[in-house]
């Protein structure tokens, strides 16, 4: 196989518009391969259809399914590379428990006692509001709906999130003010009919690099796909794109407006579809109509002619189809800038049809089923929390009584519960699967809420991390290929992920831990028996989905069984919304929405005067300019987002030699103007300073807009060599969020970059993708 | 758990809004409408005050004015007590636009009308931003802190 470092997309299959994509299998083995195992892949939201390689007992390579529908075979890096992480030397294998202040091994019992005697104590001192869950985008559909059960049904706290907060929290919160209820409207087959494509804040050839493949294979051909891409950063795709407005960060309601206001002004409308099946739409007029060309040009600084240019692309397109991803989710008005995508489609008619469709989509591989199952600041099966009927029906489900189950706001996000533990109101915080120390914003205060000892931390992880230093107890998880289970990608394709081998040492499966933590807890239904009444991931599956039982997110017919028959099923099928009727039935609908500029919530009353019955709520924002905005002081934005060798916080990705070798150390982006202006060259050693703290970074120049600097996230300190410099761009960051989604904001900290050592060459940046040298072509 | 600081506190408030309607009825007996409305609302208020007399006895209730609730800026029911007060302050705020509503379109005035509505609308926006909030900090503040 070719270097796929390198060429990280791989050979070219290019095809038109309505044909099949053809296969390529994409293959990686270290040595024979004795068996391969059935399983999806977990580093990003893609869910590629793949075989896990066995030797001995080893993952020893993977291999891309030709007969799913997501790769068709293909793989992309991080999958080809990223398993070697599994087998890394430093797994945690036994629990560890804090004794005179340092973290000594124990046994699963000492170290789980511990946790329920202080889950315990909490509950009869402070009650259940004392205690908090931050879960992760990682588990599976078995795990997350077992511990939303048992925080929930059982212990009866309001404070479980997961991380997904800072990765689709927007996503899911758009959809429902737009549609009525979470739930992908589009499907990766609609690139295969698609003539236009909008990218709105999605670096897709880094972040799904393998549905970037897709597109690019079309793009090849004489019927390409228009392409239209929103990104400050000079990206792939804004390499092939028709149109490509690079956007001043913080400004995407703005261009969207513009937008809309153009496709209203030249007719490029469909006003019978409108009329028939959306609400809101003369408002939603008005409020646009202000957004000229050139206004959005000076509030943007993209061309006024190339606003116009992408509105004829969009507005002449038989068959739209739009991405949106994080520089609109973790920008300020994200919620308002993702519904504004929304409108886009829906003023268009262009939504259930092939090629026609939305994707807003997800950064991690499960994230679509903590949002399902009620792991995270929803309820399990997409009910919502104001409806007393889908709580009376949940309470059924769970067999426990109504009031048990926390329905007197919104679920907790993740921001608040960090809060609650800073306040000393949250005693006992389980982390699951995630590194709260280098991936929340503003890490200084992360680190001292972390580390203050009132506060009992669990946290559960394959890996030591830069947050597990900060724990009381560590519990040593099995990783992907280690347990069974299953998960749902970003286009609702489901895939059963079989074990494959044993986890190293003692590290158990979480779905394992979860049920032993409930049953030290004594959890019980209202019939006194076992509120958890399954031990298997089948058993807990099968639990899920009798909850699902006739929600939008409908999962009675994907048994384990057609799950193994097939290689990844859509749940909902090929697309939602074909019949142009959506989930906004008050009774069915799973949020009556907010006022997307302010974040109030409505109440049922509220939502029903909108009159929605089927129909889609068109919701208008007007732009507002963030709170943290370059000054003097600090006169430029500071873009943070990841490179395609490395995800999260590298606790798998800086364990693959590849993939860590080609991404190794933190860089940052500048402008070619900006650094000639600074006096930066490439290679240079820069600080770059926010009002909350210092990073230390070699210059990347590149042809990112001016203005604008970019920071990977990946970078924090648990490599040892690496603890003098601080390195995590999550130092600079400022802690707030979008007011409807909670989405914390990665894209808008104000900073001031200065040259602090000459040069020692080029920057560690990757040569490839979006952070590639100013002037290259790849 | 606060629940019983807070019951004190409604007792008073219901008692004093009982005491408030009984002056207003008294001195507004000619306002007949507003006489008998007042009279009937201290009623409802009045009984208010004997359904938490029962329920304080549960949670103990505390005087408002003596009690023992520490709140502070940096804690959960110092930011609620803030909430509560920017709240009470919006209200009054938005009550006076309705009255300045009323005025500009008896004095026929379409300039002042124009900002009326559209500071109007926005003080609404605040005060229901401030109950999403206040929802939002209660329990926590109230039953857990």
């Amino acid at each position: 196989m070719e270097d796929r470092i390198h060429q990280p997309w791989g050979i070219r299959s290019p095809y038109s518009r309505g044909e099949t994509w053809p296969i390529r299998l994409d293959e990686r083995a270290d040595g024979e391969v004795d068996r391969w195992v059935a399983s999806a892949c977990v580093l990003c939201s893609n869910g590629c259809g793949v075989d896990i390689g066995v030797r001995d007992g080893r993952i020893v390579g993977v291999r891309g399914r030709g007969s799913d529908r997501v790769n068709r075979g293909r793989l992309g890096p991080k999958g080809l590379y990223g398993w070697e992480a599994n087998g890394a030397p430093d797994r945690l294998r036994r629990p560890l428990v804090r004794k005179s202040g340092e973290l000594r091994e124990s046994s699963w019992d000492e170290a789980m006692e511990l946790v329920a005697e202080k889950a315990r104590t909490l509950l009869a001192t402070k009650g259940s509001g004392a205690l908090g869950f931050y879960t992760t985008g990682q588990l599976f559909i078995e795990d997350y709906y077992t511990l939303g059960v048992i925080a929930r049904g059982g212990i009866g706290t309001n404070h479980l999130d997961g991380n997904t907060r800072l990765c689709t929290a927007t996503a899911a919160q758009a959809l429902k003010e737009t549609f009525g209820c979470d739930g992908q409207p589009g499907s990766f087959a609609d690139i295969d009919h698609c003539d236009a494509l909008l990218h709105v804040g999605i670096n897709m050839a880094e972040t799904q690099t393998v549905t970037w493949m897709r597109q690019l294979d079309r793009l090849q051909r004489p019927d390409r796909p228009r392409l239209v891409v929103i990104d400050p950063r000079p990206t792939p795709a804004a390499r092939e794109a028709d149109i490509h407005l690079a956007v001043r960060s913080g400004t995407n309601v703005a261009i969207l407006n513009g937008l809309l206001a153009q496709l209203i002004e030249n007719g490029w409308i469909d006003r019978e579809w409108i009329e028939a099946h959306t609400v809101g739409f003369d408002a939603l007029a008005r409020a646009v109509e202000p957004y000229t060309p050139e206004k959005v040009a000076e509030i943007c600084g993209v061309d006024a002619g190339a606003i116009r240019e992408a509105a004829r692309i969009i507005g002449q397109a038989e068959r739209l189809l739009t991405f949106v991803l994080q520089g609109v989710y973790q920008s300020h008005q994200a919620t308002a800038a993702a519904c504004q995508a929304n409108n886009i489609n829906l003023l268009r008619g262009m939504i259930g049809r092939p090629g026609a469709g939305i994707l807003q989509m997800n950064g991690q591989p499960t994230a679509q089923n903590t949002r399902e199952c009620g792991c995270d600041g929803d309820l399990a099966g997409f009910r919502n929390w104001q409806n007393a009927a889908h709580i009376a029906d949940l309470a059924r489900i769970w067999n426990v009584e109504p009031q048990q189950i926390p329905h007197w706001g919104p679920p907790t996000h993740a921001m608040e519960i960090f809060r609650y533990a800073e306040q000393g109101s949250i005693g006992f915080l389980w982390i699951i699967g995630t590194n709260p120390a280098v991936s929340l914003p503003e890490l200084r205060r992360i680190r001292s809420i972390l580390s203050n000892p009132e506060l009992f931390l669990v946290v559960s992880d394959a890996f030591p991390t830069e947050t597990t230093q900060f724990a009381d107890v560590v519990l040593p998880a099995a990783l992907w290929g280690e347990k069974t289970g299953t998960f749902t990608n970003a286009d609702r394709t489901v895939h059963l992920s079989e074990q494959a081998v044993e986890p190293p040492g003692e590290a158990r499966a979480d779905l394992d831990v979860f049920i032993d933590f409930a049953q030290r807890l004594e959890l019980r239904d209202k019939d006194g028996e076992r509120l958890v009444k399954w031990s298997t991931p089948e058993e807990a599956y099968s639990a899920w989905q009798e909850c699902s039982r006739g929600r939008p997110c409908d999962y009675s017919e994907l048994s384990y069984e057609r799950l193994r028959a097939g290689s990844g099923i859509q749940w909902g099928g090929e697309r939602l919304y074909a019949d142009g009727v959506f989930p906004t039935e008050p009774e069915l609908c799973e949020d009556y929405g907010h006022d997307i500029v302010v974040g109030n919530q409505l109440s049922e009353p509220e939502f029903r005067a909108l009159n929605p019955q089927g129909r889609a709520i068109l919701k208008p924002a007007e732009w507002t300019e963030p709170h943290e905005w370059p000054d003097e002081e600090y006169p430029l934005v500071l873009n943070t987002g990841r490179t395609i060798y490395q995800f999260h916080t590298r606790t798998k990705t800086g364990r693959a030699p590849e993939l860590s070798a080609a991404a190794p150390d933190v860089w940052v982006e500048l402008a070619q103007t900006d650094a000639d202006r600074l006096g930066i060259e490439e290679g240079d050693v820069c600080e770059v300073v926010s009002p909350r703290g210092t990073v230390r970074a070699p210059a990347r120049v590149s042809g990112i807009r001016e203005g604008v600097v970019f920071l990977p996230f990946h970078y924090g300190s648990w490599k040892a060599e690496e603890e003098d410099a601080p390195s995590a761009a999550n130092e600079l960051t400022i802690t707030q969020w979008d007011p409807v989604s909670k989405q914390p904001i990665f894209k808008t900290a104000k900073v001031r970059v200065t040259k602090v050592a000459g040069g020692t060459g080029r920057s560690p940046a990757p040569e490839v993708a979006a952070s590639a040298p100013a002037g290259a072509a790849t | 758990v606060k629940i019983g600081v807070l019951l004190g506190q409604l007792r008073e408030l219901e008692a004093g809004l009982a005491a408030t309607y009984r002056g207003t009825g008294e001195r507004h007996a000619d306002d007949h409408d507003v006489y008998h409305q007042c009279v009937s609302f201290a009623k409802k208020a009045e009984g208010h005050v004997a359904k938490l007399a029962s329920l304080a006895e549960r949670y103990d209730a505390r005087n408002g004015a003596d009690s023992q609730v520490q709140a502070r800026d940096d804690n959960e029911l110092g930011l609620l007590g803030v909430l509560r007060t920017l709240f009470l302050a919006a209200e009054e705020v938005s009550i006076t636009w309705v009255m300045m509503n009323q005025a500009a379109q008896a004095a026929r005035d379409a300039e002042l009308l124009s900002v009326v509505q559209e500071c109007h609308a926005e003080v609404e926006l605040q005060v229901k931003w401030l109950t999403t909030r206040i929802k939002v900090a209660a329990p926590q503040a109230l039953v857990t802190a």
